[in-house]
C-alpha cells in the first residue's frame, strides 16, 4: 500500500489550514454581506452534522434528540450575550428571572457555556435513553428533544416562551464558525483515532463482542454522547448568533432541524467524518440556492410569477432519494479523506494515463 | 494459595422469560485442563457459557471464578477477571482490519510490550492471520473468522477461555485445525472451557466432559470414557 510519511502529512494539513484561512479571508474582505451569512451558515451546518456522526455514525447510537441540544446551546449562549435592558425589554410576559438577568459575558465564553450546558442535559438524558436501544432508543431521544422544546416554550420568565429572543448580536462571524469547525474536527478525529475511537467503532460494529472485550459498552456510549452534546451545544451557540432571533419553533430547532442534520450525516456517508463535513456543506448551499424556485421564475415557456412555494424542499428530497438509490451509503460511504485516499488516487490516476 | 479449580458453577439456573433453559447444572473446571459440554440443539450450553459471561443473567446458583464469585456480573467486569468468550457465530467486527480486531481483543491492557510478544504468538499459532493482517474482518473466509476470533479472545490473555461451536461450520481439514490449536493453546497455560456438537473431535482432546439433556446435566466423565459410552455413541456420535 501506498503511504506517505507523518511529516508530509502533518505538512500537508498545517499547508492546507493556512490555505483555507487565507481563503476565509479574501471572502471576508470581498464578498457581500448575503454571501458570508451563506459561508457562515455551512461551517455551523458542518458543526452539527459532524457532532451528530459521532453519536449516529461512529458510535451508532440511532439518537433523533440532536435539536435538543442545539437549543440548549442556543438558549444558553444567548441568554448570556443580551444585556440585561435588552431581557428586560424584551420579557413582556412574565419579567425575566433576576438571576438570569443579570447574567452576562463575552461571546467565547457564552459559546463554551452553551456547549457544557448541552453536555450536562445529554449526561441526564443519556442515563435512561442510552439503556435502550435500536427504535426504542430513536423515539425516546427524539420525545426528550421535544420535553426541551416544550419547556422552551413554557419557562415563560427563563426563556421569553412563544415569543423568544430577539435582538442577539450577530457575533458568528467568518472566523468563529470555522474556527469552531476545525475546533471540532480535529477534536473527534482525535478521538476517533485513538483506542478509544476503535472502542466506539466496535461498538456499533458488534455491541455484545464490544462487551466481551472487556468494553463497558454503556460508559463508552455515554460519554461520547455527551461530546457530542458538547459539540452540538456549540453549533447551537453560534446558530444563535447568526439568526440573531430564537423560538422554540419546530422549523428552527426543533425535529425538523434533527432531520436536517440527519439528511446531512446520511447524504455525507453515516461514520464519515469528512463525509459530514461535506454533507453539512453542500446541504447549506443547496438549501440557498434551490430558493430560485420560490422565486418568480419560467420553465419550458411556463411563467410562474410567484414561484413555487416549498419547492425547494421538495427538489432536496428528491436529490436525497437520487444519492441513496446511487450511492447507498453516501458520497463517501465509511471512507475518510485522507492524505494517502488522496495519494493512492493520483498514483491510480497517472498510472491509468501512462498506461494509454 | 491459588484454587485447584479455576472456575466452579454451582446448581445454576437460566431463565428465558417464562422458559426455563438451564435447570441447575453443575461443573467443574480445574486449572488447566480441557473441559466439554456437549449435547444436543437447545441442552443449555451456549446458555451456560453466556450465563458465565454475563450475557444473560441467571435466576438461582452460584458462579465461582478463582474464589470470587462472578455471578450475574456484567460482561466487561468478567472479562477483566480473566475469562474470555469466543461467542457463537463468531461475531468479529467486520468494518475493522484483523489487526484492529486482535488489538480490541488487549483493550483492557496496558503492558505494551507484552501484548506485542502475545501477537505474535497468536501470529504463530495462525500463520494465515499474519498474512491478512490490514484486511477486513468481514472479508475473511468462514474459517479465518473463526481464527480471529479465537486470537481475539486470547489477546486479552484469559486465564479461562471459553469457545462456543469452534468447528461450526468449518471444512473437515480446518476442523482438525481448530482442535490442534486448542490443545496447543491449553498445553501454553490456558484452562478452556468447550462446548461443542462435534462430539468425537471435542471429548477427544478433553481431559474431562458433561453431557447436557434439556437443561440438565446426564452424563460426566472423563473424555475418553464418554467417547466409549453406549448412550453417548448412540446419541451423540452416531455410532
Amino acid at each position: 500500500m501506498e503511504k506517505l510519511s507523518n511529516k508530509t502529512k502533518t505538512m500537508l494539513t498545517i499547508f492546507i489550514i493556512v490555505f483555507f484561512a487565507f481563503l476565509l479571508f479574501l471572502a471576508s474582505r470581498y464578498l457581500d454581506s448575503y454571501r458570508l451569512r451563506i459561508i457562515n451558515l455551512m461551517a455551523i451546518y458542518a458543526i452539527m452534522a459532524v457532532s451528530l456522526n459521532l453519536i449516529n455514525g461512529i458510535t451508532g447510537i440511532l439518537s433523533l434528540g440532536h435539536a435538543g441540544f442545539i437549543l440548549i446551546g442556543a438558549y444558553t449562549s444567548a441568554l448570556l450575550t443580551l444585556t440585561p435592558s435588552q431581557k428586560v425589554s424584551s420579557f413582556i410576559i412574565e419579567p425575566v428571572n433576576p438571576i438570569i438577568q443579570n447574567l452576562h459575558t463575552n461571546f467565547f465564553v457564552a459559546t463554551i457555556l452553551g456547549g457544557l450546558m448541552a453536555a450536562f442535559f445529554a449526561f441526564l438524558i443519556g442515563w435512561p435513553v442510552l439503556k435502550l436501544s435500536g427504535d426504542y432508543l430513536a423515539i425516546a431521544s427524539l420525545g426528550f428533544a421535544e420535553v426541551i422544546r416544550i419547556l422552551a416554550l413554557n419557562a415563560q420568565s427563563i426563556t421569553n416562551g412563544a415569543l423568544g429572543l430577539k435582538g442577539i448580536p450577530e457575533y458568528t462571524n467568518i472566523w468563529w464558525a470555522w474556527g469552531w469547525l476545525l475546533v471540532t474536527i480535529v477534536f473527534i478525529v482525535s478521538l476517533v483515532k485513538s483506542s478509544y475511537g476503535r472502542a466506539l467503532l466496535a461498538i456499533r460494529e458488534d455491541r455484545i463482542a464490544a462487551e466481551l472485550m472487556g468494553i463497558n459498552v454503556f460508559k463508552h456510549e455515554l460519554i461520547s454522547f455527551i461530546i457530542g452534546a458538547f459539540f452540538a451545544g456549540i453549533s447551537g451557540a453560534l446558530y444563535a448568533h447568526w439568526l440573531t432571533t430564537i423560538e422554540p419553533k419546530i422549523t428552527t430547532l426543533g425535529p425538523i432541524l434533527t432531520f436536517y442534520i440527519l439528511i446531512m450525516v446520511v447524504l455525507g456517508g453515516l461514520g464519515s467524518i469528512s463525509g459530514s463535513v461535506v454533507g453539512g456543506i453542500t446541504f447549506a448551499l443547496l438549501m440557498e440556492w434551490l430558493r430560485n424556485l420560490e422565486d418568480p421564475f419560467t420553465i419550458f415557456g411556463l411563467n410562474f410569477p410567484n414561484g413555487i412555494k416549498g419547492l425547494r424542499l421538495l427538489v432536496i428530497s428528491t436529490i436525497f432519494i437520487l444519492t441513496m438509490i446511487f450511492w447507498n451509503r453516501g458520497i463517501f460511504g465509511r471512507n475518510e479523506l485522507t492524505w494517502d485516499s488522496i495519494y493512492r488516487f493520483f498514483k491510480r490516476f497517472k498510472k491509468k494515463r501512462g498506461g494509454k | 494459595m491459588q484454587n485447584e479449580n479455576i472456575l466452579e458453577i454451582k446448581d445454576l439456573h437460566v431463565y428465558y422469560g417464562s422458559i426455563h433453559a438451564v435447570k441447575g447444572i453443575n461443573v467443574i473446571v480445574p486449572r488447566g485442563k480441557i473441559i466439554t459440554l456437549i449435547g444436543a440443539n437447545g441442552a443449555g450450553k451456549t446458555t451456560t457459557l453466556s450465563c458465565i459471561a454475563g450475557l444473560v443473567k441467571s435466576k438461582r446458583g452460584e458462579i465461582i471464578f478463582n474464589g470470587n464469585d462472578i455471578t450475574n456480573k456484567p460482561s466487561h467486569i468478567v472479562n477483566l477477571a480473566g475469562i474470555a468468550l469466543v461467542p457463537e457465530g463468531r461475531r468479529i467486527f467486520p468494518n475493522l482490519t484483523v489487526y484492529e480486531n486482535l488489538m480490541m481483543g488487549a483493550y483492557k491492557r496496558k503492558d505494551k510490550e507484552k501484548i506485542k510478544q502475545d501477537l505474535e504468538w497468536v501470529f504463530s499459532l495462525f500463520p494465515r492471520l499474519k498474512e491478512r493482517i490490514s484486511q477486513l474482518g468481514g472479508t475473511l473466509s468462514g474459517g479465518e473468522q473463526q481464527m480471529l476470533a479465537i486470537s481475539r479472545a486470547l489477546m486479552s490473555k484469559p486465564q479461562l477461555i471459553m469457545m462456543d461451536e469452534p468447528s461450526l461450520g468449518l471444512a473437515p481439514v480446518l476442523v482438525d485445525e481448530v482442535f490442534d490449536v486448542i490443545k496447543k493453546i491449553n498445553s501454553e497455560g490456558t484452562t478452556v472451557l468447550l462446548v461443542e456438537q462435534n462430539a468425537v473431535g471435542a471429548l477427544s482432546i478433553s481431559d474431562f466432559g458433561y453431557v447436557l439433556e434439556t437443561g440438565r446435566i446426564v452424563l460426566e466423565g472423563p473424555g475418553e470414557e464418554l467417547l466409549k459410552n453406549e448412550e453417548v455413541k448412540k446419541a451423540y456420535l452416531g455410532i
